[in-house]
């Protein structure tokens, strides 16, 4: 015997005695790794502004998240540790126009943890995904910032870091740079009688390599799709509700282009465009808000897309993955109840399974 | 013997379960080897389901290998034997593995160290018994299910008899982690599995076994396949290796694809489930006679020197089988009496080997992962880990808000407490925990409620007795009054008969 046994054993405690490796945070990082090419590329498109913009964004949400622990007289380090704050001020940043101005990234940041998050009691708690909460309500707070989008660098030069620093705490962008998404041209266009035939004659302006204007998780939209992958692959999102999110866009986008192509998109546009990709596998996916049942999870994906569709479509904004997602996310909990698994030796409404020979 | 084949499209379809390190080596790649005699054996009255044995014997008597020392205590019961020849010391309270700690009462039996057999009656051909006989001898021997489940085998065969069972299935999935108790006794002892088996077929009247074996345990599979070659109704079937597969319905579900209903047994579907373990032990028992007096445990974890399959006498303590495989290299994390997944976690190193123990586990506290709980992030893996279907995270909250009977609705009943959910779940919330504490509890309360019935029908019937004397007692006593008051009018009556007619003398 190499060592005397200690007839001190720990104190009883209840089975399983073996766990799974894996805990909260190494889910979100996971996911933040997931998310990382994609936000480089971003950082590259549009430069030291973005950058900026994203370091405030994450900040303030961090921030927000440590008041409201301080506050409530909670551990505050294992709670920021967890990298769920983190992570929803990175999502959010993702969403916003990249030169926007320093405080729409601070009031967003802590509108996400303070009000998305910690009001509804913390992680795990909040009904609503808390960076489309903030999104919105900078969306319908503040539109006409909101709604300024620049293009990539690829298109015109890039600003020097002095020039950077005064867009996003100047406030202003140089109107040489700004330009508009290529939903938000359609709906622009389509509202002032144009088919969208005419508005895109030379062709749509889509491309795999996103370099066109829109958000940071708009336009690396090859290097969003590649990170969704890698979480599929890493078990750490099952395909259910990203496929049926994308189809719940796309088939509707299909059928409406087919009857009409002067006043609908085609489905790749709709595919290509916006926070599709990155609401299908970094937005709707967020564990805490959507279902947890396998079946749930194609309900909701599949309304998160179509509602999409619908805002994109008929929608008084050009975009609609936020407002879509959130209205499905009031509706989480119905889904939840009503796609429950079957009981195994039960049926669907819960009563044991009959043999069929009688007895 | 047809090979048969789980369909493709019936894996894909069943995705519940978890897949844990499995660790069974390097005990699983060791012969099994005989554990000696310990200076003590304490066996508890109580290694089934069911009433405990009754003992015996006295304190002093010397009793020998085999020899009777409890029996059976009513008609859910197992007889005990004792493992070795020796001297009963004391029938006192001991540890038990028991997940609350707590003892029972224990025959103690001090070996002699002369391992001295009863006369054993053996057979020679055992498959030409009687049904009957069968049963009877496989209750003498005090085998129950040596799986973990520990319910007395003959009941589970008299059950077959009842229930028209036509398929017996062999459980030798060993779905724990850890555990290769099994994997080892059916590489060294396929054939008398076989044989066991073909004798609880014959004792049920089944037509054919199908003998499931996870994949992970490939030389298992063929020596068990070798070993069933003669027997064309004996099938040997390789099934996906994941936890929880040895379930019983879930084993079902998987090689047959038929589901038991939840409110029935797994005979109502015509099936019979029993642990190779046990009919290894059926066999022993009819082929040689021998009680259970001894079964093969699975010695691991990482704080153990020298992991190893030992067979060991029932009774043993822990610490002796730590001992035997070489002494505990680091003080461990936990200590458990069973798998890693559905094991008794112990406080106490003289807890005995039982029947139903396939395990003695030292596991280090890099193997346990224990982890301060956080809050449930609804990641939605407990529901694609959970083998019946349950939303662990829903019932955990219920239960959290103290809505068991929420709980309740939503499926509590149904868990079987596999611990998949817990061991898969990021946030380390105990759910195995709080779904045991709610069992607890609502069964408790179900307790309490029957008790309140019996006392409210009782009340009910003294005060309806009671209502019922008044009124039998104001009855007669109005009936006392009515005669009294008839026989004074007839006597007044007859008064003034007799003064009329005295004035009519006059």
């Amino acid at each position: 015997m190499n060592s005397p046994i200690s007839t001190a054993l720990p104190s009883v405690a209840a089975s399983p005695h073996a766990k799974e490796f894996s805990s909260v945070s190494t889910v979100m990082l996971k996911v933040m790794l997931a998310l990382a090419p994609a936000t480089l590329c971003g950082f590259w498109y549009f430069g030291w502004p973005a950058i900026s913009l994203w370091l405030l964004t994450v900040a303030s949400a961090l921030a927000g998240e440590a008041a409201c622990l301080v506050l409530m007289k909670k551990l505050v380090r294992p709670a920021l540790l967890d990298g769920s704050a983190l992570l929803t001020g990175w999502l959010l940043a993702m969403s916003l126009p990249p030169w926007a101005p320093w405080w729409i990234g601070v009031v967003g940041g802590l509108f996400a943890t303070v009000v998305g998050k910690q009001a509804f009691g913390g992680l795990g708690c909040n009904l609503f995904n808390p960076a489309m909460v903030a999104r919105v309500a900078l969306l319908v707070s503040f539109p006409v910032v909101m709604t300024a989008w620049v293009g990539p660098s690829g298109q015109s030069a890039s600003p020097g870091l002095v020039e950077s620093l005064s867009i996003t705490f100047g406030g202003s962008i140089p109107d040489a740079y700004t330009s508009a998404t290529l939903l938000g041209q359609a709906k622009t266009e389509l509202s002032r009688g144009v088919t969208l035939l005419q508005t895109f004659a030379q062709g749509l302006p889509v491309s795999f390599s996103g370099q066109r204007p829109g958000s940071m998780g708009e336009t690396g939209i090859v290097l969003l799709a590649a990170g969704g992958l890698a979480l599929l692959a890493m078990r750490i999102i099952s395909w259910h509700i990203p496929l049926a999110m994308l189809l719940g866009i796309a088939i509707p986008a299909l059928i409406g282009h087919a009857v009409n192509p002067a006043r609908y998109l085609d489905a790749g546009a709709h595919l290509l465009s916006g926070a599709a990709v990155l609401g299908a596998f970094f937005i709707a996916t967020d564990y805490v808000t959507s279902p947890s049942s396998r079946a749930g999870q194609l309900v909701f994906g599949a309304g998160c897309g179509f509602l999409t569709w619908v805002i994109r479509s008929y929608g008084g904004y050009p975009e609609g993955v936020a407002f879509a997602v959130l209205l499905m996310n009031a509706l989480a909990p119905a889904i939840d109840r009503l796609c429950q698994p079957r009981i195994y030796g039960r049926d669907w409404r819960g009563n044991p399974i009959k043999l069929n020979k009688e007895k | 013997m047809p090979t048969i084949v789980i369909p493709p499209l019936r894996r894909l379809l069943q995705r519940w379960g978890v897949h844990p390190d499995s660790h069974k080596y390097p005990a699983a790649g060791l012969d099994i080897e005989d554990a000696g005699l310990p200076d003590m054996l304490r066996l508890p009255l109580s290694q089934h389901v069911g009433a405990p044995a009754k003992v015996i014997v006295e304190v002093g008597e010397r009793v020998l290998r085999g020899q009777l020392i409890a029996s059976t205590g009513g008609k859910i019961s197992a007889p005990l034997h004792a493992p070795t020849s020796g001297t009963i010391v004391a029938i006192d309270e001991a540890v038990v593995p028991h997940p609350a700690a707590l003892t029972d009462v224990a025959i103690h039996l001090r070996p002699d160290g002369l391992d001295e057999w009863i006369p054993l009656k053996s057979e020679l051909y055992p498959i030409n018994l009687s049904e009957r006989e069968i049963s009877d001898r496989v209750e003498d021997a005090g085998i129950v299910g040596m799986g973990g489940a520990s319910f007395p085998s003959a009941v589970k065969l008299s059950l077959g008899h009842r229930s028209k069972v036509t398929t017996l299935m062999l459980n030798g999935s060993e779905c724990e982690p850890y555990l290769s108790c099994d994997d080892r006794l059916m590489q060294e002892n396929a054939h008398a599995i076989i044989e066991g088996a073909r004798l609880i077929l014959k004792a049920t009247g089944a037509t054919r076994v199908l003998a499931g074996i996870e994949d992970n345990k490939p030389e298992a599979i063929l020596a068990m396949k070798l070993a069933a070659k003669p027997f064309p109704e004996v099938h040997i079937v390789k099934i996906p290796s994941r936890y929880p597969m040895g379930a019983d319905r879930q084993l079902i579900k998987m090689l047959t694809g038929i589901e038991a209903p939840a409110d029935g047994r797994a005979a109502d579907v015509g099936v019979l489930v029993h642990n190779v373990g046990t009919a290894y032990a059926v066999y022993r028992a009819l082929r040689y006679g021998e009680p259970l007096t001894e079964r093969v445990v699975t010695v691991a974890g990482g704080a153990v020197s020298a992991p190893r399959n030992l067979r060991v006498r029932l009774g043993t303590p822990m610490a002796y089988l730590f001992e035997r495989c070489g002494g505990l290299r680091v003080p461990p994390a936990r200590v458990v009496s069973g798998g890693p997944m559905m094991g008794i976690g112990v406080q106490n190193l003289d807890t005995p080997v039982v029947k139903g123990t396939s395990g003695v586990l030292a596991l280090a506290a890099a193997e346990v992962g224990e982890r301060e709980a956080s809050a449930c992030i609804r990641c939605g893996s407990c529901v694609e880990a959970c083998p019946v279907g349950l939303l662990p995270l829903e019932m955990a909250a219920r239960i959290h808000a103290n809505a068991l009977g929420e709980a309740e609705e939503i499926g509590l009943d149904d868990c079987l407490t596999c611990g998949a959910c817990g061991f898969i779940c990021p946030s380390r919330i105990p759910l195995v925990q709080y779904f045991q504490h709610a069992k607890g509890e609502l069964a408790s309360r179900s307790r309490e409620q029957k008790r309140l019935d019996t006392i409210k029908e009782l009340t009910e019937a003294k005060a309806a007795r009671i209502e019922r004397e008044a009124r039998e007692k104001a009855e007669i006593h109005a009936r006392r009054k009515a005669e009294r008051e008839r026989a004074q009018a007839a006597e007044a009556a007859a008064k003034a008969a007799r003064a009329a007619e005295k004035e009519t003398e006059a």
